[in-house]
């Protein structure tokens, strides 16, 4: 297999794997900004949701029991977020900050017996099964938390498009004053939307621990759940793009180990900053002087 | 009441005693010590337009959302058809066949109209099917009198669109009696005029009955059938509007204060052009052309009255001028300096601004009124000292002084800005821009939302600094202030100065024709 060939398949294959939790926590900010609230304690929610995942699937033994723990937390982690936002002078952003440092800390005070002790993971199937190379099937491994997570952003998608749910949440999100007016109580539907938003990123913090890297440790994250937080905008506020911009840094992050595979062996820090120049260098191009964000709910404004 | 075995006579009785639509008893509400409504009734009889008068203040919002179920009244009554009605909340009224057009439209930007009516609506399904919806609301359209596509962003509707999109959402949620807040406030003369009048014909055709919050005796001359008026909370008299004229609704708004006198005009020789703008382009936050290769003069001692619908691009002009957004192409000179809005030149220069929404745009709210006056000149002597520090003794002392000359009524100089009236945060503003001479003076609404004795003031100050020779640019909505203060009237629409004409030569007819794009 040609140098070229390996660093693509690294590529893709990386971009299956990586983009898994950046889509579950970018669909979760998705629902819950278009509701008009910023949740940034979704990086707390990961990390929680990793380790409940992980203690769960090594007590219980079933992975997947893991899973649904790791989107409980993310739940109750998500109405405290609510909760706190709701109550009067309150900021978001703060409340977001604090919670994603009690979210980090709490998981990781709770999860020092789980390092070490090794627990089931989830089961992953490989789309490589045409090829006669392991390396092949081995990077196309496709978990099948990440089929999950293309059936969620379709649904997403759906929801705000299509249902009544979606409806209420994007008037809520657009003017609360609307809202009000038509008798929608604004606090709840954020409350409700804060919650589910809560529970896919717990859910992708499953993928973490029970997947890929596939261990519980305190450095597990680093920052996963902000990044993905911050590809929201970048996806300008639709489920479709978040899966766009999930797979794009997924990709992007596994350029310096799929080049490292090959041989190239300089730069590889350098290489591994590629998603967070690319975030950038695309940011940067697709903004304006003087427009405003296209896409962006109206009630979202960081200093509420 | 059963008519069962009742003769014809009863019948008829019956059918002469229609009670009304919808009957206010006593209501009263206090918000913290201040009373808002005192013990007010309203009879609207079913089939009428009524008109509910008064000034800003006066009660007449506090009175319809305790009515909707917006405010919970702290004594008092609401019948509907005769029987006694609990509304606790819009749902409620709703439900009873009452609905209200807000005065800032309660409409979702961001989605089309289609989406705006379902949204609306009591019932959704669980998943839409939106070709279904889309038909069903063409077939709805059909048998208005008017027509909006529903496949339309509301974003890109004008104002009279949307205002016609509020009373329809009315029609679609099947309203009897529709609640409308000063309807016609954001509408040319033209635009206002049609609205009223599709409202009056559906009333004459039975569809509907009217409550609408008013300040404009024309319009509750022309459509109205019968009027209550309030005053500081107060019912100050009701009528048929056949039986009055508009002196004795004035009388019972303002009650017996002294007549509101704008200062007088006061002839000028023609003066030097202090402010030229030049092809002035500036889009505005979507990144639209919002002014277009605008072309304006100002010369001192003369008010240019900017009339337009908002949303014409005069807000992004007042911006450009003050600062507060960057230009795309044009130029501008200030008496013959090119101008770009930074601090030091609009002192050098003396341009000074009262902007739209004050506490917000040209006010700190959490600081207090001292700091805010002493925006312009904190870092300048009295007031700099030692070199870097801020004297807040000499701020107080200024700001002292400008209190007591501008009559703002604050607990004090160090109470924080945000907690005052609106009217006296526009005085304060005032009093820090025409406290010293100015050569430019940018207004943009700056009687918007205030009473009428501020009104007067504001007004007579605005005067009184062109009549010493300061060349002032206004920009309003409000065609009556233009009329009141302009000697010049340029009007913009779509970004453009369509049209020009000296006050003394100005029509109505003609303004509203070019406010409107139609000229």
């Amino acid at each position: 297999m040609s140098a070229a060939a390996g660093v693509a398949l690294g590529v893709i294959g990386g971009a299956i794997r990586i983009s898994t939790p950046f889509l579950f926590v970018s669909l979760g900010e998705c629902l819950t900004e278009k509701s008009g609230r910023v949740n940034l304690g979704l990086e707390g929610t990961l990390v929680m949701g990793a380790m409940a995942a992980y203690g769960v699937s090594y007590l219980s033994g079933s992975p997947w029991l893991g899973v649904l723990t790791a989107g409980a937390a993310g739940l109750v982690l998500g109405a405290l977020h609510a909760w706190l936002c709701a109550r009067p002078r309150v900021n978001d952003v703060a409340v977001g900050i604090a919670l994603m440092l009690f979210g980090v800390g709490l998981a990781f005070f709770l999860g020092k017996p789980l390092i070490g002790p090794s627990a089931p993971h989830l089961p992953a199937f490989s789309a490589g099964w045409w090829s006669g190379s392991a390396q092949v099937r081995s990077a196309l491994q496709i978990n099948a938390l990440f089929v999950i997570g293309l059936v969620a952003t379709v649904a997403v998608r759906f929801v705000l498009a299509r249902t009544r749910w979606g409806l209420i949440i994007r008037t809520v999100g657009e003017s609360g004053d609307a809202a009000r007016a038509m008798g929608y109580d604004v606090a709840r539907v954020r409350l409700l939307a804060t919650m589910a938003g809560g529970a896919l990123a717990g859910v992708g913090g499953s993928f973490l621990s029970l997947f890929y890297p596939g261990s519980w440790n305190e450095g597990l994250s680093s920052g996963q759940g902000l990044m993905a937080v911050a590809l929201v905008i970048f996806a300008r506020w639709d489920p479709l793009r978040c899966l766009a911009a999930s797979l794009l840094f997924g990709g992007a992050s596994a350029l310096g180990p799929a080049l490292q595979s090959v041989g190239v062996t300089s730069g590889y820090y350098l290489f591994n900053a590629a998603p967070y120049a690319l975030t950038l260098a695309i940011i940067i191009a697709t903004s304006s002087r003087d427009r405003a964000l296209h896409g962006q709910p109206a009630e979202l404004r960081v200093a509420k | 009441m059963s008519l069962a075995g009742a003769d014809t006579d009863d019948i008829a009785t019956v059918q002469l005693a229609v009670p009304p639509a919808l009957e206010a008893i006593g209501l009263s509400k206090s918000f913290g010590s201040m009373r808002a409504l005192d013990d007010v009734s309203l009879v609207l009889e079913r089939g009428t337009v009524h008109a509910l008068l008064g000034e800003n203040g006066a009660g007449k919002s506090t009175l319809v959302k305790c009515i909707m179920g917006y405010y919970r009244a702290d004594a008092g009554r609401v019948s509907v058809d005769g029987a006694p009605a609990r509304i606790g909340s819009p749902r409620d009224a709703a439900a009873l066949g009452i609905g209200m057009v807000y005065q800032h439209f309660t409409l979702v930007d961001a989605m089309t109209v289609a989406e705006n009516l379902v949204l609306a609506r009591r019932q959704h399904p669980f998943v839409f099917d939106w070709a279904a919806e889309r038909t069903a609301i063409a077939a709805f359209m059909e048998k208005m009198p008017f027509q909006l596509d529903p496949a339309r962003p509301v974003r890109t509707l004008a104002a009279g669109e949307k205002q016609k999109l509020e009373i329809l959402k009315q029609l679609y949620l099947g309203s009897s009696i529709v609640i409308l807040d000063e309807p016609t406030s954001v509408l040319t003369p033209a635009e206002a005029d049609e609205v009223l009048g599709l409202l009056r014909g559906m009333v004459k055709d039975g569809r509907l009955t009217v409550l609408m919050i008013s300040h404009k005796f024309r319009e509750v001359m022309q459509f109205a059938d019968e009027v209550t008026v309030l005053r500081r909370g107060r019912l100050a008299g009701r009528g048929r509007v056949a039986d009055l004229d508009p002196d004795a609704m004035a009388r019972m708004m303002v009650g017996d204060e002294p007549p509101r006198a704008t200062g007088a005009r006061q002839a000028r020789p023609r003066g030097d052009v202090v402010l030229r703008v030049d092809s002035l382009t500036a889009h505005d936050d979507l990144g639209m052309a919002a002014v277009s290769e605008l072309r304006l003069e100002v010369r001192a001692g003369e008010i240019v009255g900017i009339a337009g619908v908002s949303g014409n691009g005069q807000e992004e002009l007042v911006e450009v001028l003050a600062g507060q957004r960057e230009p795309r192409g044009g130029m501008i000179h200030v008496s013959g300096v090119g101008y770009l809005a930074g601090r030091a030149q609009m002192r050098t220069l003396m341009v000074r601004c009262l902007p739209d929404e004050p506490l917000r745009n040209a006010c700190v709210g959490t600081m207090s009124v001292a700091e805010n006056i002493g925006f312009r000149r904190f870092d300048r002597r009295p007031f700099r000292w030692a070199g870097a520090l801020v004297s807040k003794g000499a701020l107080r002392r200024h700001a002292r002084a400008l209190i007591k000359e501008f009559g703002i009524r604050t607990p004090g100089p160090d109470a924080p800005i945000s907690g005052l009236s609106g009217g006296n945060v526009q005085r304060a503003v005032l009093a820090r821009e025409l406290s010293e001479d100015v050569a430019l003076l940018v207004a943009s609404n700056p009687c918007f939302g205030l009473d009428f004795a501020a009104v007067a003031e504001i007004r007579t100050r605005i005067m009184e600094a062109r009549n010493r020779g300061t060349a002032v640019l206004l920009i309003s909505a409000d065609l009556d202030e233009i009329f009141a203060l302009a000697d010049r009237i340029v009007v913009m629409s779509d970004g453009r100065a369509v049209h020009e004409t000296p006050i003394e030569r100005a029509d109505l007819g003609v303004i509203g024709r070019h406010m409107a794009g139609h000229a």
